[in-house]
């Protein structure tokens, strides 16, 4: 066999195989948005392809439904969920990492397990918690329960980050006469800025797709979220609004698809980096 | 001048206060931590042990119940539906896991080289796990329609059916559809993880086994393989948890119909806790996933201390 012939066989195919099974849904997601409704329920036209695009789908999402405020409050969850996951991560990674206190280790080693501990474990237990603060169908629910999968990642991808800094810096800083907290926000925490940036997109598109815990929580159509708006509102007894809800999971997936693009190498080092730990 | 030289001393000791509590290692650093533990205490260890007392508890929405011993676990072991949900978690988590494994490695294999479009591939073929699941769930189920299916319309342009296929409907094939479903957002975290691990290998090792005679399934086999497999324990006992865990694929496709053909723990305890109201027999289904975390923990940490 020549090699062509043989790099065709053994690489090309497989792969394009690969990426049909991969990107296919993203593709049928675009053309059910785009298709008029006459095209789409309709068996004797070739499905993979409309002549007519419409936008009308995408007008009824917008202005027929929640999906607006749906956005917004993912987008404010989120947010703030990042916002305190962050802040407290990076404190704890820093004194676990570079302060060797007496238990560091231990503790080190028991927020990694935090990690392991699925939500399916905990939703029923938290909606009663949830429910005696008074944070039922409240965005502040999910801010504050959102940290329980964010902080065990984030603390364990910057202690892997913190732990490839040197040392030196941090003591030539303090031999001049440098604060610790002066050392912490003027060398460490810009050293470390990558693997900041890295939490920051992994935490974000954690909490905007985040579904169990929205689910439970929430209750009120205003105040859903955009996973499970979609999924709940209009998808209503046997009138499918497909056009509609595959324009929403097409649009409701496009926040962490430019967060990821943006940092698409940084994405995959930080997995990886943070796989090899 | 003087009361300048007077105050030095005065501000120097309030500075050695506040720097001695800085200095102090174990203060500062429990300190520092005090957020994240409050955090993971209050919303992750307490809700922890909460569930475990609820399920000894029959205790329901609106109503703290009261102790019941083993009455939750000892109901649900003689419940058909709970008992076909555990087969069902072994089944979906089993196959899925295996299938996300293969062609995860496949992928990696396939990519770990230079090729023209390798930033492109590699950035695409991440999107299965980037984006929302319950979005991506949304369209299998519009996938696997039982009336405007674009997979039929495939299936029966090449031949293999001749009518409209209800993947839904059937038990068996809506275990399978979800399995697709669910192989299709996990091979990505596979290849990538695995894709790191074998960036890790030394490429001289290979030349010189290469000198030396091995073909490629020894180099596979001896090198390759050996390198890869700390990696690849950290990725399965992940990937597994988190099947055994799944909820949203499952609740938005069938939600554990038809006919409970497709509960998991997670969708039996939230279908028995939030919409029937037992709270108690939720918490008791769903910490049998309990035993499985622990035994997938067990396992990779015999495996990866072997490894050393």
């Amino acid at each position: 066999m020549n090699r062509p012939a043989a790099r065709l066989l053994t690489f090309q195919l497989p792969l394009a195989a690969f990426l049909v099974f991969l990107l296919f849904p993203f593709y049928w997601m675009l053309v059910t948005a785009l298709k008029p409704n006459r095209d789409l329920y309709n068996l004797t036209v070739n499905p993979l392809w409309t002549w007519t695009p419409t936008l009308d789908h995408v007008r009824r999402l917008l202005w027929d439904t929640h999906f607006l405020p749906w956005m917004r409050n993912t987008l404010v969850i989120s947010v703030g969920a990042t916002a305190l996951s962050l802040a407290a991560s990076l404190l704890a990674a820093y004194a676990i990492g570079r302060l060797r206190f007496r238990g560091s280790g231990v503790l080190g080693i028991t927020i990694f397990l935090t990690y392991l501990v699925p939500p399916v474990i905990l939703f029923i237990p938290l909606s009663r918690i949830v429910s005696a603060l008074g944070l039922w169908d409240r965005p502040a629910a999910l801010v504050l329960t959102y940290p329980t999968f964010l902080v065990p990642f984030c603390v364990w991808l910057l202690l892997g980050y913190f732990r490839t800094l040197p040392r030196e810096l941090e003591d030539c800083a303090r031999v001049d006469g440098a604060s610790r907290f002066q050392v912490m926000r003027y060398v460490t925490f810009p050293l470390a800025l990558p693997g900041i940036l890295s939490c920051l997109i992994f935490a974000f598109t954690l909490s905007w797709n985040e579904y169990l815990y929205a689910l439970v929580f929430l209750s009120s159509t205003d105040q859903k979220t955009v996973p499970v708006g979609l999924a709940t509102e209009l998808v209503t007894g046997d009138v499918f609004q497909w056009g509609p809800l595959m324009a929403g999971a097409l649009l409701g997936s496009v926040p962490v698809a430019v967060a990821y693009s943006f940092f698409v190498e940084h994405y995959v080092a930080a997995l990886t980096g943070a796989l090899k730990e | 001048m003087d009361r300048l030289e007077a105050s030095l001393p005065r501000v120097a000791a309030r500075r050695a206060a506040a720097g001695s509590l800085l200095e102090n290692r174990d203060a500062l650093g429990w300190a520092m931590v005090a957020p994240a533990l409050f955090l993971l205490g209050a919303f992750l260890a307490y809700p922890f042990l909460l569930g475990v007392w609820l399920s000894f508890t029959d205790s329901r929405i609106a109503n703290p119940g009261r102790f019941v011993g083993l009455e939750n676990f000892r109901y649900l072991v003689g419940d058909g539906v709970f008992r076909l949900a555990v087969l069902n978690t072994l089944l979906y988590a089993g196959v899925a896991v295996v299938l996300k494994f293969v062609l995860g490695f496949a992928l990696a294999l396939l990519v770990d080289r230079e090729f023209r479009g390798k930033r492109f591939v590699r950035a695409a073929m991440l999107l299965p796990w980037i984006v929302p699941t319950s979005l991506s769930a949304l369209v299998f189920y519009w996938i696997y329609d039982s009336q405007f299916s674009v997979l039929t319309w495939v299936l029966r342009a090449v031949g293999l059916v001749d009518r409209s296929v209800n993947y839904l409907g059937d038990p068996n094939l809506a275990r399978a559809s979800l399995i697709a479903a669910n192989v299709w957002r996990g091979v990505p975290f596979f290849a990538i993880g695995l894709l790191a691990g074998l960036q890790t290998v030394p490429r001289e090792l290979y030349e010189a086994a290469a000198m030396d005679g091995a073909g490629p399934w020894a180099r596979f086999r001896w090198i390759t393989w050996p390198l890869l497999v700390p990696v690849a324990v950290v990725v399965t006992v992940f990937s597994t948890i988190m099947t055994v865990g799944d909820f949203q694929l499952i609740w938005i496709v069938t939600k554990g119909g038809p006919a409970n053909a497709t509960h998991l723990f997670g969708t039996l305890a939230y279908q028995r806790a939030v919409q029937g109201g037992f709270l108690g027999e939720g918490a008791a289904v769903a910490v049998f996933v309990l035993p499985v975390l622990v035994a997938c923990v067990a396992l990779a940490y015999r495996a990866l201390r072997r490894e050393d």
